[in-house]
């Protein structure tokens, strides 16, 4: 029976890594891939009068940016991996996105890279990784 | 808004024009005898006393303060209580309950009312309550929350129709506000002059967005800055806010704003919550307290022009701090991502809830708990101060100082808050008005990166001039002018109003129906 593998990416080495870890358990156990990148957002956070009224145009870039420089040269990487991909973009917070897009997906497992982009704010403020591991339904694997 | 923060700002103004420089006062006096001749005749109009009011009442009652309250009743009424009814409904529509997920990213409920709110609040929560209280009584209080549940229902109509009747641009920008449903709502129930009303709304939302949304923040940024670092000059502080508003609205550095954005909502609940703690300590007075503001609310308690006085003090602070009905709201609100117009509105309505409800009420209630109005100890009545025209504090203080001192008699180092807080209010409310002003602007002269940098220049200047001048005439008129806005757009409310009645049923049906459902 086929499943579903759910795997962050949001361009960062270790996130590669992750997807490169992703291909190889997607192949060896038949399942299909979805890979997710998620564009970090809050609906609680402030904006000026003008970002509010700009947001809509802001969105509609962001996402054909993502799409363009991002998932599209992705796709082109894992097109000749014999492996089945799906991507998702979406908004929110990161580590929830990616949860509740593997309960959407019914996905068996979710598999992230150690640290993605953030640095010292990550440090600070806890990395994706470990928000899934510890917010996750279904077993996370974390690629370091 | 502003026009009653004045007494107390007196003293701090008055030390400005002393420390500016001998040729900026010369030329305030040839812009004030201009302005004064030029503009008096409106001013007066705005305020004057409703006819009769004098001999009826022994108060001059303005008229556009009862033009804001009868406004806020009719609406009241017309919609059936929508404030309480829909209160619930409009704490989830903010907690994002009924948000598609696949709409993330957009404006959100909770960000428009956000951003809405960093714009009302301000300088009339915390000067404006004081002269209130200090004039009208604890008793004013209990007028100002009246004045303020009204005024919800004003909040509901006029960001309804603000976002039904928006311009949404193709490159996804959008632009609404009371001139575009002036246009469109008018035209769509085929009525005339809405094109008329627009033009004339416009202009005084430019005058207004000048005056009270820029000169007099600014100027009393300065006299809050002066009151804890010592005496100099207000153009020093004019340029540097100049400066910095010129770097956020012309050189689109938002991250400025942003970081304002996130401290003023801080500062909101670090005010609250201190008042809280400090209502917390005196607990055993808290009954007295109300004892006092529903005592205050029908018998005066000796407070000059008694019950009225305190009535009409209360109405004043209310309608000039939420600015419900004055159409400000409705350009701000009109940003959200919404298939339906009414959520905005129910969402609008928390707005004068915490702007007067909450946050005024807080401070009214610190003032009386911690005992800034001397009393009488064998009547029980207010001592009025020497002049006769206030009731007596223990330091004299009014306004600002009034509420400072409320303050820190509990936390003494709650001052330095306040001088914060009130600077960090008046550049949030001065970055709001500046768009209000532009959306009136671009209403006018179209659309365009070089007729959008003038507006924004004449902004900054005005923010040096502002901070730099006691222009009493001149703010004034920009006073006037803001409740000017008020006048055209409860008219405009008042023959749009069933198109909002109709847009409530259909979605409260809907509601009801499980039609719409929520996400989360």
């Amino acid at each position: 029976m086929s499943h579903t593998i759910v795997v962050g990416y949001d361009g960062s080495d270790s996130s590669l890594r992750a997807l490169d870890f992703a291909v190889d358990r997607a192949k060896s156990e038949k399942a299909e891939l979805v890979v997710a990148h998620v564009l970090e957002w809050s609906p609680y956070s402030f904006l000026t009068p003008t970002e509010l009224e700009e947001r809509h145009k802001r969105r509609t870039e962001e996402l054909e940016r993502a799409r363009k420089f991002v998932l599209e040269p992705l796709m082109k990487r894992l097109s000749d991996s014999g492996v089945k991909v799906a991507t998702e973009l979406r908004y929110g917070r990161s580590a929830d996105t990616l949860c509740g897009i593997a309960v959407e997906k019914k996905a068996s497992q979710i598999i992230v890279g150690r640290t993605g982009e953030g640095g010292l704010a990550a440090r600070l403020f806890g990395a994706v990784a470990g928000s899934v591991a510890q917010i996750a339904t279904v077993p996370v694997t974390i690629v370091p | 808004m502003t026009q009653f923060m004045k007494s107390a700002a007196l003293a701090a103004t008055g030390l400005v024009a002393a420390s500016a420089p001998a040729m900026a006062l010369t030329l305030d006096e040839k812009v004030n005898q201009v302005f004064a001749s030029a503009t008096g005749w409106f001013v007066n109009l705005i305020f004057s006393p409703f006819p009769g009011s004098e001999a009826l009442l022994g108060y001059a009652f303005p008229w556009i303060v009862l033009w804001l309250v009868v406004a806020a009743t009719i609406f009241t009424l017309y919609f059936g209580f929508v404030q309480f009814r829909a209160f619930p409904h409009s704490i989830s529509l903010v907690k994002g309950d009924y948000s598609d997920p696949n709409d993330a990213g957009e404006v959100s409920h909770f960000q428009a009312l956000a951003t809405a709110l960093s714009g009302t609040v301000g300088l009339g929560n915390i000067a404006g309550v004081a002269v209130a209280v200090g004039i009208g009584g604890p008793g004013a209080t209990f007028w100002m929350i009246l004045a303020g549940l009204m005024g919800m229902a004003s909040k509901f109509t006029e960001c309804t129709l603000g976002v039904k009747y928006r311009n949404e641009y193709p490159d996804g920008t959008v632009s609404g506000g009371p001139m575009y449903y002036m246009t469109k709502g008018f035209e769509e129930r085929g009525l005339p002059l809405g094109k008329f009303m627009a033009i004339l709304f416009s202009i005084f939302c430019i005058l207004g967005a000048l005056g009270g949304g820029n000169m007099f923040q600014a100027n009393q940024a300065h006299a809050q800055i002066t009151n804890v670092v010592g005496d100099y000059p207000g153009w020093i502080t004019g340029i540097i806010f100049a400066g910095i508003v010129f770097a956020v609205i012309v050189g689109g550095l938002q991250s400025i704003a942003k970081v304002t954005e996130k401290i003023v909502p801080i500062m909101g609940v670090l005010y609250v919550a201190t008042a809280i703690i400090i209502l917390l300590i005196n607990y055993d007075k808290i009954g007295w307290a109300f004892g006092q503001i529903f005592g205050g609310a029908f018998t005066g308690l000796g407070v000059a022009g008694g019950m009225v006085g305190a009535l009409i003090q209360g109405f004043k602070r209310a309608a000039f701090s939420n600015e419900a009905g004055v159409g400000s709201a409705a350009i701000a609100h009109s940003a959200v991502r919404t298939k339906e117009p009414i959520t905005e509105g129910y969402v609008s309505l928390l707005e004068p809830f915490i702007d007067t409800v909450v946050i005024c009420t807080m401070t009214a209630l610190v003032i009386i708990i911690t005992g800034q109005l001397v009393s009488d100890p064998t009547t029980g009545l207010y001592m009025l101060n020497e002049a006769g025209n206030a009731i007596q504090t223990i330091d004299g203080n009014s306004g600002v100082a009034l509420t400072s001192a409320a303050f820190s008699a509990s936390f003494g180092w709650f001052k330095y808050i306040l001088a914060i807080a009130v600077i960090l209010f008046a550049f949030s409310t001065m970055i709001s008005w500046s768009y209000y002003g532009l959306k009136a602007w671009t209403f006018l002269f179209g659309e365009g990166k070089n007729k959008e940098l003038v507006f924004k220049i004449i902004f900054c200047i005005f923010v040096v001039i502002g901070a730099a001048a006691s222009l009493g005439p001149v703010i004034d008129f920009s006073d006037a002018a803001i409740f000017a806005m008020a006048v055209v757009n409860i008219v405009a409310l008042y023959l749009l109003m069933p198109i909002v009645k109709r847009e409530m049923n259909s979605y409260m049906s809907r509601l009801k129906s499980g039609e719409i459902k929520k996400f989360h």
